[in-house]
């Protein structure tokens, strides 16, 4: 067994910001990830943030991840890629898988998890032909492999993953034939729809999949209307032309380390389901164990970096590399930059879902 | 399709070319990518059959979560595409069912 | 908070009528010479590039930053940094008189191809739909925008209000 003081397990958003918190604090930092590279979903995050000056507004996704990765560089942070985290044990050993050969355990003071969200799947007759996928893997291939997976179309799902993949998908050179919502209302920011909108794609709320059709892979698929009670109504179906169907029907988070770790469970629907409880300072009920990112509740990237700060601010706290005064300045001003993003009348919803979280007992 | 150019990631980077046989067939492909996204820039979909109904399958999450885009490569069955990257020579092969070890095959 | 914008969340877009009811948007008057900032913003998200973006500090969010932006016409010269700024891409510019009866718009861009200066392009509304032809007079695409190009074009003065981009030309 292996020691180190602090281990980040997840280098997307979250896990890099808490790597960066903690390190800058005087901690050293193992962070490790199943993936070739760092930056979790950042890296197909093309478009521009919102936010104010101190959340890096205005700034591409991609553009804060080379940051991310570049000022980790010059810290005391050893990063382990292609190794997968398979259970934390004793609430402090962290049993990783490196390679087909071999698997080490780290013995770790404080540890923190930030192992993000999946997508949701839904399913409907032929929804398992090829062709048929999730708007976040179609967004993986076009923004990080460079593929479009197809030429024509269909988004399921209007949250901000729908719309914003949709105008990806439009901006890598494909065509978007329909965004279909079964709510009575678009659920992506207003900006995002529109810009999809003028660009010729329409919108159908009140309306769901029926069934994609195809052979070996998706050539059609039929879309129907929904009644009040959410069911199909028949007579209203409508053949598109697609040979893609995208998934966009909201994120789960990756919570099963930390719940065989012991922490405790919360249900928050608006915050993606079960999540490990945690307090203002994303801790866990396992004293040792710290969580952030979407993995406590889905939210957005911005938000996934503030709290990560929290958490590698709180675990180098914890292990007294900085004094209470400087801890509750660094703090405070964490938590006011994560409230203003928490704010207006999309974040207000998360913000009351994340006190509920907090003070649930 | 290869996504030549694009307005915020800009033109795609030379890479290497590399070939691996896909099905028996010598396929062009560039170093450094999936096997997934190298196949479905060339046109395959479809990268298995499953175990009872042999339908088709090919990827779902991209990202190495849901197990959906598995093929034999190399002779090792089931091995996850969406993260797997292309090596030269490499063989692939679309995956009936579970799958077979190829060496258990020439024995 | 403000109402609830129904078109905005039924169509992806906002109607006319929703702009006219919020305080983010000023279409610039008819008379006026110069170009104006234009903003379709009306939800109340919580973001202010637009605000720290303008070298003349004709923008105004707030110190809470879900307020709407609101541009002072007095101040605003029309110099476009807010428009490649705006992580929405929900600003534009705007002009009644630019020569006889044309209007002149400067909108953000992302998708290639690009057009050509001097090209005869399609006017589209904020639905998508095509309203008229105009002519591109200049593609701006400068380091500090980043990747996002600004497209300056005119077109027939009758739609002023109606036009807010150009048709995608890989269509
Ligand atoms: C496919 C997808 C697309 C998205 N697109 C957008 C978007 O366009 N805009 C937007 O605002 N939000 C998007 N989101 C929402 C997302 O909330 C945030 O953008 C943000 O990436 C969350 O950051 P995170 O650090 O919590 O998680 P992630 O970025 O997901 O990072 C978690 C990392 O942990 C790794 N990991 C997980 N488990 C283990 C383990 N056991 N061992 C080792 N490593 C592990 C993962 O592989 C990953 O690299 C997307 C989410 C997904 C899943
Ligand atoms: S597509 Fe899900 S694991 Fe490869």
């Amino acid at each position: 067994m292996i020691e180190r003081e602090i281990v980040v397990i997840g280098a997307g958003p979250a896990g890099l910001s808490a790597a960066l918190e903690a390190a800058r604090s005087g901690a050293s930092v193992l962070i490790i990830d199943e993936n070739h590279r760092p930056g979790g979903q950042l890296f197909k995050q093309i478009h521009k943030f919102f936010g104010s000056h101190e959340h890096r507004a205005g700034v591409r996704g991609i553009d804060i991840g080379t940051q991310l990765i570049e000022d980790a560089s010059h810290l005391d942070i050893e990063v382990w890629l292609d190794s997968e985290v398979c259970g934390i044990f004793h609430e402090r050993e962290v049993w990783v898988v490196r390679s087909r050969e071999l698997s080490v355990t780290v013995k770790a003071k404080s540890i923190i998890i930030a192992t993000g969200a999946v997508e949701n799947a839904v399913n409907f007759t032929g929804w398992t032909l090829p062709g048929v996928m999730g708007a976040g893997a179609a967004q993986t291939m076009i923004n990080i492999h460079r593929v479009l997976p197809g030429k024509k179309v269909l988004m399921i799902g209007s949250g901000n993953v729908g719309v914003i993949v949709s105008y990806q998908l439009l901006q890598a050179g494909a065509d978007v034939k329909a965004v279909v919502e079964a709510a009575g209302r678009l659920g992506g920011y207003g900006v995002h729809t529109a810009k999809v909108r003028r660009a010729g794609v329409p919108f159908y709320t009140r309306t769901t999949v029926l069934e994609a059709r195809g052979n070996d892979h998706v050539s059609e698929a039929v879309i129907v209307s929904l009644d009040d009670a959410w069911k199909p109504i028949p007579g209203t179906e409508k053949v598109l032309d697609v040979d893609t169907i995208c998934i966009a029907a909201g994120l789960t988070p990756l919570v099963e380390l930390a719940f065989a770790a012991g922490c405790r469970k919360v249900y928050s629907p608006v915050l993606g389901g079960m999540v490990p409880w945690h307090d203002a300072s994303m801790r866990t009920n396992v004293p040792s164990l710290y969580i952030a990112g979407d993995v406590s509740g889905v939210e957005e990237a911005s938000t996934a970096m503030e709290e990560g700060r929290l958490a590698g601010l709180s675990a180098a706290y914890s292990l007294r590399y900085i004094e209470k005064d400087e801890y509750d300045s660094r703090f405070n001003d964490a938590l006011r930059r994560i409230d203003s993003l928490r704010s207006g009348m999309f974040g207000e919803k998360r913000r009351i879902a994340k006190h509920a979280i907090i003070n649930h007992i | 399709m290869r996504i030549d150019d694009h307005p915020v990631l800009g033109p795609l980077e030379e890479r290497k070319q590399i070939t691996i046989i896909v099905d028996g067939e010598p396929l062009k492909v560039f170093e450094g990518e999936m096997i997934a996204a190298a196949l479905i820039a060339n046109g395959k979909q479809y990268l298995r059959k499953t175990v009872k109904s042999h339908s088709p399958r090919g990827i779902y999450c991209g990202i190495g979560r849901c197990t959906d885009c598995v093929m034999t490569v190399d002779g090792v069955p089931n091995v996850r595409t969406c993260i797997t990257e292309v090596q030269d020579g490499m063989v692939i092969e679309t995956q009936l069912g579970y799958g077979t070890w190829k060496q258990e095959k020439h024995q | 908070m403000k109402e609830i914008q129904q078109e905005l969340k039924v169509c992806g877009a906002p109607s006319l009528d929703e702009l006219h009811a919020s305080p983010c948007y000023q279409l610039p008057p008819q008379d006026r010479r110069a170009l104006a900032a234009v903003i379709e913003c009306v939800e109340g998200i919580p973001c202010n590039p637009c605000e720290t973006s303008c070298p003349q500090n004709a923008i105004t969010v707030g110190e809470e930053i879900t307020a709407l932006p609101v541009v002072n016409l007095e101040a605003c010269t029309g110099c476009g940094i807010c428009v490649a700024a705006c992580p929405g891409l929900a600003i534009y510019l705007k002009k009644y008189l630019f020569k006889d009866d044309r209007a002149y718009i400067a909108f953000p861009f992302e998708y290639l191809p690009l057009p050509k200066e001097g090209e005869t392009v399609t006017m589209v509304n904020r639905l998508g739909e095509s309203v008229c032809e105009g002519t591109v007079l200049r593609v701006v695409k400068i380091k500090k925008m980043d990747r996002t190009a600004v497209i300056h074009c005119s077109y027939p003065n009758r739609f002023y209000e109606e036009v807010v981009s150009i048709r995608r030309l890989s269509l």
